[in-house]
Parts: C-alpha cells; structure tokens; sequence
C-alpha cells in the first residue's frame, strides 16, 4: 500500500474540513508556542538569577580561617598525658592569616584536568579615605583578566574597563557604593589606609556594582602585587584561592579530597549555597509542568476532534474497507491525519514562539543587580525547539492513535447494514 | 465452465441478544458470467449471506471459494486485499466518498491495488466512467450529482480492479424505474461482453425476472 494514497486520502479528509482543521492545529501550536515562551523566558531568567551567585562564586573555596588551635602545648607534654587538663582563654595565634606554600599548591591545582582554573586572592582590610571620611572596606587582590575570564568581572563593571585596572598597578575598581559614598569619579585618586596605618594613594579606574548594596559599600578590587604591596607582604602572600571547575557537581567529591590532603578551610559551592540549587531545580519543575499540561490539553483537543471525525467518517471507512482498505490502511490514514496536523501546529508553534520569545528578549528590563543587563533575558537554546516538536509529534500521534484504533475496529457490515 | 463463486454449507449465527440461527446449509455456486440474482422476504438472511459471500463478515461456518481457491480462515487483511483485486460493490445508498470527486472515487480501490500508474488508473477511470456515460461528471464532487449518477459511478468504482465478480445489494432500490432499467442494462452487458459475473440481491421482481437465475430464499434456506 502506497503512502501517498493515504496521504492524499488525509489531505481530502482535513482540506474538506478546513475550519475543524485550523482548530486542532491551532491547539497544538498554542501549546508548543506556550511551551517554547515558557521556557525560553524561565530558564533564561534562571540562568541570570543563578548566575548572579554561580557565576561569580568559586566552585571551591580554600583558606585559612583564624580559628584556636586544636593541640595546646600542654597536650604535647608526655608528663601529663595522664593529667585532666583545663586552659583557659585561648586565643588564636598572631601568625599570617595566608595559606602556606601558595604558589605551589595553586601550580597543582590548576594542572588537574577537572579544573577551569585556580585564581589566587589576597583579601585586605583596609579605610578608603577623602579629606577627613574614612570608610571600612575590604579590598580583593586579584589576577584581574583570570577574573575577568573565569567569574565575569566584566559584567559588574559599570564604568571603566577591566584592561585599565589589568595594565596599572596603582588603580583601583571601586564599589560604587563607596564612591557614591565619598563623591569620587573615575579618574580621582582615593586615599587607603591599611590597618597597619600606611597610606596610599590609588587612581580610580572603574566603577564596579555587584548588585548587593551592602558589597557595593564595601568592596574594590585591585590587582593582587597591589594588595601584595597594602599589606606589607612578599608576593607569595595568598589569602584564598579560588577554584573554578568544569563540572560544578564534581565540587564536594574533590573538596573532600583537598581537605584530606592540606590543612586548610574548604568550602564547595553546593555547601556555601544550597539554597540556589533547590531554587532553579523547583522553577524548572514547575515551567516542564505548566508546559506538559498545555500539550495535554492540546491533545485533548485532537483526540476530540479526531474522534468525531471518525464518527463523522464511519460510511466513509466502511466504504473504503468495503472496496479492499484494510483495517490497518484505514487507521493509517487517522493516524497521519493527527501527525500531520502535530506537524503544522507543532512548526507553527515554534515559529510563534521564537517570535515572542525574540519580542521579550526586546523589552527593556533594568535591575541592580546586573549593571550590563538591560533586556529580559530569554534562552534561545535549540533544545526547547527540538523538545517542543518532538512532543508534539508524540501527543499527537497517541492522540489520533486511540480514536484510530476504534477506525480499525469499525464493522463494515454493521454500517451498511445500519442504512 | 469455471465457478465464479462458490458457497458450501454456509451456517451463520446472530449471537445476541439471543442466537438466532439465520442461515442454514447454505450451498451454492456462480459461473463465469453468469447474471444472478437472490430474491425473498425482508429478514430471510439474503443479506447476510451477500455480507458472507463478500468475505466482509468472517463470522461464518462453512466453506467459501472464489475462482476455486478457498477463502474462508484468511486474515482479514487478505480478505481485504481480495474484496480490492477480485470483488466489486454496489449498495443500495450509493456509497461514495463525498469529500472527493467522481473520479477520485473510481480511482481509490485501484490506487490501493496499486498495480498500475497513477495516469494508467486515470485513464481506466475515465474508461469506465464513459462506460456508465457519466465521464462529464468526472471532476464534480461526489455529492454535487444525482443519486442515478452515484449509482453508475459506483458502478464504475466496482469495475475498476477487472473483478470476477460484482455483488450489490438493491443496487436498483432507490432508483426510479427509468434509472433501474438503466442499471439493468449495463450489468447485463458487462455480463455479455466482459464475461463477468453478477450476484444481486433485490425485491425487484421485474429486475429479477430478466436475470439469468433467480435464487429464492427463506427463512434462512435456499427455497429454489
């Protein structure tokens, strides 16, 4: 049996009935151009709210936290092993808060094949200072283009470029907190003073916003010789490091590992932010949701309109079984009825959609949060428009498989008997 | 000569609501171009058994043969593949796709077949169609033309697979006398000249008489 007399047997049977056609058509594209908005838009929003912490938080944090030394020198003393022992008021020791052998354990890092790369940090304290006003800050020592590559430096500059900061060892990007704060533009030289008292005098090459108010008041970045030369320090003086993986879930296994190995304070990015897994989890779970229930629900439609169709249709198919249609012929011909309209609605729907998600990717959308982002942020990944058509073939095809199904079944007799 | 068709021992039962035994040791058996036609009151099963000889309705016991070869236990979808290559239809209501044109109608048991090319079916069609001289209603929907008409296009739609045989079922029932003496006419030629058989059920007993044979049934038996 050839496929092209089915086919022209369906195109007969949908051009007849043109209106009934267009509906169920247009149920499927409404479901998949909803689906593909939906998703387009939620998981575009979701990538700009995870990436908002993901991106520019280490995978793996490591440093050395002041914190009390487990052993007392008392413990150490073979003479009162076998003593109760009371200390009291212990403090942590005054040595460098620095991780120890920096440079080679960065080396390391960054030669395992997992790692995107590891950045060293060094974090100081210090007062911004204009004619009498002295604010608290925290100034980041940083390789500024591994910054600007690895955690998007770039996309929380709001004047001045990452270049100006990378090519001058005096400049400082500076929260726009502060320099709102102390009235100080681009170009200006701040005065910091350390909290071992020195001052010195850098040039303000940029602005940065990190969309957190509270960090913008605080917080500048300088390159890391900078922050090296404020605290006094040799240049193998590392606070933190930071690590950046290929594969974020990989994270608390390899945490785990570097604990085992260094005495540091570790931290993965699952640890130090539950919170934001769980959220885009349960956002995506609720837009698949919405989306399915919308093909169902065009699926109903067809099968509705496929089933009366049928009824419609029962001389028809007694006729065509009566002069030699199987019964298998007949339910293919339902059948590619059903897929051909899962077909139009279903391209139909994408085009829909990529046109409004294109028109929300157009409206203008401002937030604190991200300085460079100006636009709704919509996903245009192929996956949703490869998902989207898939399933609509799919709904479609069960849709007018069942109804089918009862076509094949149809008793000719019965039907002409019944006349 | 060769037996068109050939019944043995038909039995059918109606299962529900109750079983009502309708036809009872059926035998019997059509020639190469033979003109037959079954008569009997309403009820008397001289539809069923068209149904059974039609190889529409398995539910049978018995035997059944078309050009000798037993039919009777096949799949349905050899059964259909039969009714399309050997069998031709005409129905009291005439039983035309509505949706498609007169010619899309002749042309669909031969598409299905599809022995031959499209512009080959087209041209067979069109022969058979003036055949029934009604080839000036080729492209007009189905439904657009008059119930003779659909009757001779049905017609057409019978022959166009060159069957052994044609059955139909009051094919002239609803038709006014001038028509039914048109439809007379053409099947007596097709059984003239084409050699093909006929098996027609009616009420008509002027249509009846001038048949080669009259087959008289009752009360689920075949009377003469």
């Amino acid at each position: 049996m050839k496929l092209s007399v089915i086919l022209s047997i369906s195109r007969t049977h949908l051009l007849s009935r043109k209106k009934q056609t267009i509906i169920a058509a247009l149920g499927v594209t409404f479901g998949i151009g909803a689906y593909i908005i939906m998703m387009s838009f939620m998981t575009g929003l979701n990538g700009l709210l995870d990436g908002l912490v993901l991106n520019r938080t280490p995978h793996i944090h490591l440093y050395d936290e002041i914190k009390l030394s487990e052993d007392q020198p008392l413990d150490l003393d073979e003479t009162y092993t076998d003593h109760f022992k009371i200390v009291h008021s212990v403090k942590p020791t005054t040595s460098q808060r620095k991780i120890h052998n920096a440079s080679a354990l960065l080396a390391y890092l960054n030669e395992q094949s997992y790692v995107r790369g590891a950045t060293a940090i060094v974090k100081a304290q210090a007062f911004y200072m204009a004619g009498t006003s002295r604010l608290t800050g925290s100034i980041l020592g940083v390789d500024v283009m591994k910054e600007a590559e690895l955690y998007n430096l770039n996309d929380y500059i709001v004047e001045g470029e990452v270049k100006d900061l990378a090519t001058n060892d005096n400049g400082i990007l500076i929260g726009i907190g502060v320099a709102k704060i102390l009235s100080l533009q681009v170009g200006d030289i701040v005065q910091v003073s350390t909290a071992l008292g020195d001052v010195f005098p850098l040039k303000i090459v940029g602005f940065y916003q990190s969309g957190l108010a509270d960090i913008d008041k605080i917080q500048s970045y300088v390159n890391i010789k900078t922050a090296q030369r404020l605290m006094g320090q040799p240049i193998d003086y590392i606070t933190d490091i930071n690590v950046k993986l290929y594969d974020m879930e990989l994270a608390p296994e390899i945490s785990k590992d570097l604990k085992a190995k260094y005495d540091l304070t570790i931290v993965d990015i699952q640890t130090a932010n539950a919170q934001f897994e769980t959220g885009s989890y349960i956002r995506n779970l609720i837009s698949y949701a919405v989306s399915i229930t919308l093909l169902i629900v065009a699926g109903f439609g067809i099968y509705n309109i496929l089933n009366m169709l049928i009824y419609e249709k029962m001389n028809d198919i007694a006729i065509l079984k009566a002069t030699g249609f199987s019964g298998k012929d007949v339910q293919r011909i339902f059948i590619s009825q059903a897929i051909i309209i899962g077909f139009i609605g279903g391209v139909l729907g994408l085009i829909v959609g990529y046109f409004a998600s294109l028109l929300i990717s157009h409206q203008p959308f401002e937030t604190a949060a991200l300085p460079t982002v100006t636009k709704m942020p919509v996903n245009f990944s192929p996956s949703f428009y490869i998902i989207g058509i898939v399933f609509a073939m799919i709904s479609t095809f069960f849709a007018g498989y069942f109804p089918s199904k009862k076509a094949q079944r149809i008793d000719p007799v019965e039907i002409i008997r019944g006349q | 000569m060769s037996k068109a068709l050939q019944a043995i021992n038909i039995n059918k039962h109606f299962r529900k609501p109750v079983d009502f035994h309708v036809l009872k040791d059926i035998s019997l058996d059509i020639d190469q171009g033979e003109f037959v036609s079954i008569m009997g009151k309403s009820g008397c099963g001289k539809s069923t058994l068209l149904y059974i000889l039609s190889t529409m309705d398995t539910d049978y016991e018995g035997e059944l043969y078309l050009n000798d070869k037993l039919i009777t236990g096949q799949t349905s979808d050899q059964l259909a593949r039969i009714r399309n290559e050997k069998i031709g239809f005409v129905f009291q209501f005439h039983y035309l796709l509505a949706e498609f044109t007169v010619l899309e109608n002749v042309m669909l048991p031969a598409k299905k077949l599809g022995r031959k090319s499209k512009e080959e079916i087209e041209h067979d069609a069109m022969t058979k169609l003036k055949l029934l001289g009604i080839d000036e209603q080729a492209l007009k929907l189905s439904s657009r033309i008059s119930g003779g008409q659909k009757q001779r296009v049905a017609i057409a739609r019978s022959l166009i697979n060159d069957p052994v045989i044609i059955m139909g079922d009051e094919p002239t029932g609803n038709l006014d006398s001038k028509n039914a003496d048109n439809v007379f006419d053409i099947f007596k030629d097709l059984t003239r000249d084409n050699g093909l058989s006929l098996l027609v059920v009616t009420h008509d007993q002027d249509f009846a008489d001038r048949t080669d044979r009259i087959i008289t049934m009752g009360d689920g038996k075949i009377l003469s």
